[in-house]
C-alpha cells in the first residue's frame, strides 16, 4: 500500500513539469520576437569597409542600415532615410558581432563563489534536463565587459559536475538586453566522453560510452512508449523521466549534441556514437581533431576548439597543436573559437588572431567567430552575416578585429546601440581620476560617467 | 636605497643579524655548511659571434632604434647602435623588416613543477600540509623535460622564477632558470642569482587551511602567520649570532656545537638579511597595503606583488615602497579578489611611477607574454595615458630583470650583458609577429626555420607513433 502510494506520488509530481518544458518552448519563440523591435532608431552606419561573411563579401565605403533591430540593407550605395542617425565609420571596419559557442554568461559570475555558479546540475538527480535558460542572469557583470569588445551573442552551456555524463542543455542569449535576451532555449545538449566522462561514469571511457548509450536508448525506448510508461509498464530507466524527455529532441535529430572530446580515438569514438543514433554531433575541445580531420568534414561534423592549445597538458592532449584550427579549416571542418574563459571571451580575438599566424586564413579566422557559430547552431537565419533581414549585431572595430591594439568602437546587438561602458571602464575612470586629480575625497565619492 | 635602508632598520631591531648567516657559518665550518648546497651546473650552449643588422630594436632601456644593429659575442651584448661592423668570421644575419629586442623575463612561472601533462605525480607546485613551508626548494620539484619550457622558449622566454604554488603563507624558495634545454635542474639553473621567497596573499591560504579547520582561516590569519614566522626567524637568527659570536671569542672548538640548523627558518633569516628576495602573490590593495607595513615590521624589503590585480588604485604605495607589480593583462573575476580586474592595470600602475610587468602564472601565457603587454598597452592608452611601445618593451624585459634582482646582468640590449636576444618576424606588439630566432648567451636556443634548433621533451617522444608512416624516421616524427 505503502510503496503503491510512492509510485503513485512520483507519478503525480512527475505531471507538472512536463507542461512547463512545453512552456518554455513557447518562451523561447516570443523572445526570439522581441529581438526585432531594436531601440526604435534607425542608424546608418556609414564609410567603413564593411565585411558582410555574406554573399556580398567585403564593401569598401559600405553602408549597414540599422532600422527596427534588423539590417535593412547593406551595400555600396544604400538611401539613407532622413531620420537615421548616421554614425561615420570611415577609416574602420565594419563586421558582424563576435558568437561565443561556448560560455557560461549569466551562470558562472565569480568563479570561486558557488553562491554565483549556475552552470553545473553538479549532484542533482538531473541530467539532461538540466536547462541553463532557468538560471541565466541578464545583469551579469561580465556581459557588458564582453559586449564591449564586440561579443554580442553567446550560447551558454552547462558544465559537467562529478555525477553526470550529460551536462544538460544550452541556450543561446543575445548579450545586448535583459527582456527576451533567450534567442533559443534548448539550442543544444552537452555531454562529455573522454577523460572528464571517464571520471564521471567510474573510471573509465568504455564505462563513459556505455551510459551514454544507455541514456540514448532509454529516452528512444521512453519516446517510443511514453504512454506505457505513465502506467508503469516500461523496464526501469537510468534517467529520470524529464532527462529522457529532453533527449528526445537530440534523437529525432533536431538538437545538436556537443560532446567534450580530445583525443583522436575518443572523437573517433563519439562519430560511431552519432552514427549509429543518427545524432546531429559537434565536437568541443578536440584538441586531437587534426588527426582525424577528414573522418570529421566526411561526417560533417564541427569542432569547437581552441586555437591556443599547444601543449599537452592532459594524455587526451597529447596531439595539440596551434596548427588545429588551420588544418581543421583546409581539410574542411566547420570550425568555431570556444576558449573556455568566459570573463575574458573578448580575448578570442586574439585567439583568432594567433590561429591566422599559424596558418588559418584571415577571413576564415573572421568567419569562425562571427558566422561559423551561428551555422553550427542552425541560427545562421538570424545571425552571423550583415545581410538584409538579419538581425542587426553589427560591430564598428577601430582596425583589424584580431590585432590587439584594435578595439570595438561601437556595437550593437539585435539593433540596439550598446552604451560603450563596462564596470571595468567604470572603475578605471575612477583610478584614473584619482591619478591625475589630487582629490580632496576618497576615491569611492568619484562617480565615473559612461563615456 | 629602500632596502638597504631596511637593512638597517633590521639590523637596529635585531642588534645581531650579520651579513649572510649561512655565508659566515661556512666562513668557520665550510663542511657543514656550503654556501650553495645546489650550485648552478649551467654551460653556455656553442655560439658564434654574431652580427643582427637592419632590425628595428627595441633595447628594453626605453629606446627603438631603426635599422639597428646588435652584436653579440662571447655570450654577451658587444655592441648595439646604428652601425656596427661585422667582425672578421661574424655570422650577419639581415634583419630588415624584422624586430629585435632583449629576451624576454616571466617572474611567475609554475613550469616544471606543475607541469603538463597535468596529473597527481606531476603537480609538485605546492607543500600544503603546513601553511608555512619556508624550508621548500621549487628547484626540487621542477621537471627539466615539462614540454612547456619549450614552447615558453619559442615565445622567446629566456629567464623564468619558478615558484612554488600559492596554497601556503609561505611557499618556499623559488628558482630563477636560464630556459635552457637540460636533464637537470641545476644544468638551468641562472648562476648566482639571487632566490626568491614565494609568499601568499588573501583567499588561498585560508581557503585550503579554513576548508580543514585549520589555522589560517582568515586574512588576519594570514597576517598573523607571516608575522609569526619572521618573528620566529629573528629569535633563530639571534641563536646563531650568539654561538658565532663565541667561536669568534672562543674559537670554534670551545664554542659547542653549532645550534641545530632549520631550514625554514635558515630561508627566512636570509630574507630578513636582504639575500633572499620577497615574491608575493597577493590581489587586492588593501591586502598589499597591510603586507608593505608587516615588511616594514621585520625589515625586509618586497621584492615584487603577484598578481597585483588591484596595484591600479595603489601605484604610489609601491613606488614608495620601491616594491614592483607583475601582473596579468586582463584575468579577472575567477575569485573575490580578482574581481576588480582591469585591463590598463599594468599601465596605470606604470603611470603611477611604480615598477610594472606582465607576468604570465601559465603555461600558456608564457608563451606570448609580448600579445599581453600588447593587449596592456593598448589599455593604458585608450585610458587616455601616453605610453611609447618601446617603454612599454620594458614591462616584459628590464622590469622583471629588476624584480629578480638581476638588472645589471639581462633584460635590455647593452653591452656587457647577457647576450638573450629575440628576432621577431614583425612588430611584437602585433598578434600576427612570430619569433624567429632566440639567443641565450648568445647561443642559438630556437630557431622556427631550422628544426635541429627545436627542442623537444623527452616526454613527446614517441608519443604518436605512426604504424603507416612510410619509414621510421617518419614514424617518429610524432604528434607534432
Amino acid at each position: 500500500m505503502k510503496y503503491l502510494t510512492m509510485i503513485l506520488a512520483m507519478l503525480c509530481v512527475a505531471c507538472s513539469p512536463a507542461d512547463r518544458s512545453a512552456d518554455r518552448t513557447d518562451t523561447g519563440a516570443s523572445s526570439a520576437n522581441k529581438h526585432a523591435a531594436g531601440d526604435g532608431k534607425t542608424y546608418a552606419i556609414t564609410g567603413g569597409t564593411v565585411y558582410t561573411l555574406g554573399a556580398a563579401g567585403k564593401i569598401e565605403h559600405g553602408t549597414v542600415l540599422v532600422k527596427d533591430g534588423k539590417i535593412a540593407a547593406v551595400g555600396a550605395n544604400v538611401d539613407i532615410p532622413a531620420d537615421a542617425e548616421r554614425i561615420d565609420a570611415s577609416g574602420k571596419i565594419v563586421t558582424p558581432g563576435i558568437f561565443d559557442p561556448q560560455s557560461q554568461f549569466g551562470i558562472v559570475e565569480v568563479g570561486a563563489v558557488k553562491e554565483t555558479r549556475d552552470a553545473s546540475a553538479g549532484d542533482s538527480r538531473f541530467s539532461a534536463a538540466f536547462d541553463v535558460a532557468d538560471a541565466i542572469n541578464p545583469r551579469s557583470v561580465l556581459i557588458p565587459v564582453n559586449r564591449i569588445a564586440g561579443v554580442t551573442r553567446a550560447m551558454v552551456s552547462p558544465t559537467n559536475g562529478d555525477k553526470h555524463i550529460i551536462a544538460g542543455r544550452g541556450a543561446i542569449i543575445d548579450l545586448g538586453s535583459t527582456e527576451g535576451f533567450i534567442h533559443r532555449d534548448a539550442a543544444a545538449m552537452f555531454a562529455a566522453l573522454g577523460e572528464t566522462g571517464a571520471a564521471q561514469a567510474g573510471g573509465s571511457r568504455a564505462a563513459a560510452m556505455l551510459a551514454l548509450r544507455e541514456a540514448l536508448q532509454d529516452a528512444k525506448d521512453y519516446a517510443d512508449n511514453t504512454s506505457a510508461y505513465a502506467s508503469n509498464q516500461r523496464r526501469k530507466y537510468a534517467l529520470t523521466r524529464l532527462d529522457l524527455e529532453a533527449l528526445g529532441p537530440v534523437l529525432a535529430g533536431q538538437e545538436p549534441l556537443v560532446l567534450h572530446v580530445e583525443r583522436a580515438s575518443d572523437i573517433e569514438a563519439a562519430l560511431r556514437l552519432a552514427r549509429d543514433f543518427k545524432l546531429k554531433l559537434i565536437v568541443s575541445g578536440g584538441a586531437e581533431a587534426w588527426m582525424v580531420a577528414d573522418e570529421l568534414a566526411a561526417a560533417h561534423v564541427p569542432v569547437l576548439l581552441n586555437p591556443l592549445e599547444d601543449l599537452p597538458a592532459h594524455f587526451e592532449t597529447l596531439g595539440s597543436t596551434l596548427e588545429n584550427a588551420a588544418r581543421l579549416q583546409k581539410a574542411g571542418v566547420l570550425i568555431a573559437f570556444a576558449t573556455g574563459d568566459t570573463h575574458n571571451a573578448r580575448n578570442v580575438t586574439q585567439a583568432a588572431g594567433n590561429a591566422v599566424a599559424n596558418g588559418l586564413p584571415w577571413l576564415d579566422a573572421l568567419k569562425a567567430l562571427m558566422l561559423n557559430p551561428a551555422r553550427i547552431y542552425g541560427m545562421d537565419k538570424d545571425v552571423g552575416t550583415l545581410e538584409q533581414g538579419k538581425l542587426a549585431d553589427v560591430v564598428i572595430w577601430s582596425a583589424d578585429p584580431l590585432e590587439l591594439s584594435s578595439f570595438a568602437d561601437q556595437v550593437f546587438i539585435a539593433g540596439r546601440k550598446i552604451p560603450m561602458v563596462s564596470r571595468q571602464t567604470m572603475l578605471r575612470d575612477r583610478y584614473m581620476q584619482a591619478m591625475r586629480e589630487k582629490q580632496a575625497l576618497p576615491p569611492g565619492y568619484i562617480t565615473p560617467t559612461a563615456q | 636605497m629602500k632596502s638597504s635602508h631596511l637593512r638597517a632598520a633590521a639590523l637596529a631591531v635585531l642588534l645581531v643579524v650579520s651579513a649572510g648567516i649561512v655565508a659566515n657559518a661556512a666562513a668557520s665550518l665550510p663542511a657543514e655548511f656550503p654556501p650553495d648546497a645546489f650550485p648552478s651546473t649551467y654551460q653556455p650552449l656553442p655560439s658564434q659571434t654574431t652580427l643582427i643588422q637592419h632590425a628595428t630594436i627595441y633595447t628594453g632601456t626605453g629606446e627603438r632604434i631603426d635599422d639597428g644593429s646588435v652584436l653579440l659575442r662571447d655570450g654577451k651584448v658587444a655592441a648595439v647602435g646604428k652601425n656596427i661592423e661585422a667582425p672578421a668570421g661574424a655570422v650577419v644575419i639581415d634583419a630588415r623588416g624584422k624586430y629585435v629586442m632583449p629576451g624576454l623575463i616571466d617572474v611567475h612561472s609554475h613550469l616544471g613543477v606543475y607541469p603538463s601533462p597535468a596529473v597527481e605525480a606531476t603537480a609538485n607546485g605546492n607543500e600544503m600540509t603546513n601553511p608555512t613551508t619556508p624550508q621548500v626548494m621549487a628547484e626540487h620539484s621542477v621537471w627539466p623535460q615539462d614540454p612547456g619550457f619549450n614552447t615558453a622558449r619559442a615565445g622567446g622566454v629566456t629567464t623564468l622564477e619558478i615558484l612554488p604554488g600559492s596554497g601556503n603563507l609561505i611557499g618556499g624558495r623559488s628558482v630563477v632558470l636560464k630556459n635552457v634545454p637540460a636533464t637537470t635542474v641545476q644544468g638551468m639553473k641562472f648562476p648566482d642569482a639571487p632566490y626568491g621567497l614565494k609568499m601568499a596573499c588573501g583567499e588561498n591560504p585560508m581557503r585550503v587551511y579554513g576548508s580543514r579547520h585549520q589555522f589560517p582561516s582568515t586574512l588576519m590569519g594570514d597576517v598573523a602567520g607571516y608575522r609569526q614566522a619572521f618573528a620566529d626567524a629573528q629569535a633563530y637568527d639571534r641563536e646563531w649570532k650568539a654561538w658565532e659570536a663565541k667561536v669568534k671569542a672562543k674559537g670554534a672548538v670551545d664554542a659547542g656545537p653549532p645550534p641545530k640548523r632549520d631550514l625554514g627558518k635558515e630561508t627566512l633569516a636570509e630574507v630578513l638579511d636582504g639575500k633572499i628576495r620577497v615574491q608575493m602573490h597577493c590581489y587586492r590593495a588593501d591586502e598589499m597595503a597591510a603586507l608593505l607595513d608587516v615588511a616594514h615590521e621585520f625589515g625586509f624589503g618586497i621584492a615584487a606583488f603577484h598578481h597585483a590585480v588591484e596595484a591600479y588604485k595603489i601605484p604610489h604605495l609601491l613606488a614608495k615602497a620601491d616594491t614592483c607589480a607583475a601582473m596579468w593583462a586582463d584575468w579577472w573575476g575567477f575569485k573575490m579578489e580578482a574581481w576588480d580586474g582591469i585591463r590598463a592595470n599594468i599601465a596605470m600602475v606604470d603611470a603611477g611611477g611604480a615598477c610594472a610587468m606582465i607576468h604570465s602564472d601559465d603555461q600558456n601565457g608564457i608563451q606570448r607574454l609580448n600579445q599581453e603587454v600588447a593587449k596592456a598597452l593598448a589599455a593604458g592608452r585608450r585610458a587616455g595615458l601616453d605610453i611609447s611601445k618601446e617603454h612599454a618593451v620594458m614591462w616584459m624585459t628590464l622590469n622583471p630583470a629588476k624584480a629578480l634582482g638581476l638588472a645589471d646582468r639581462i633584460g635590455s640590449l647593452e653591452p656587457g650583458k647577457d647576450a638573450d636576444v629575440v628576432i621577431w618576424s614583425a612588430d611584437p606588439f602585433s598578434v600576427y609577429a612570430r619569433t624567429e630566432k632566440v639567443f641565450l648567451d648568445g647561443a642559438v636556443v630556437f630557431d622556427r626555420d631550422d628544426p635541429k634548433r627545436q627542442s623537444t621533451s623527452d616526454f613527446m617522444l614517441g608519443s604518436s607513433i605512426d604504424p603507416h608512416a612510410a619509414d621510421a624516421a617518419a614514424a617518429g616524427e610524432g604528434a607534432r
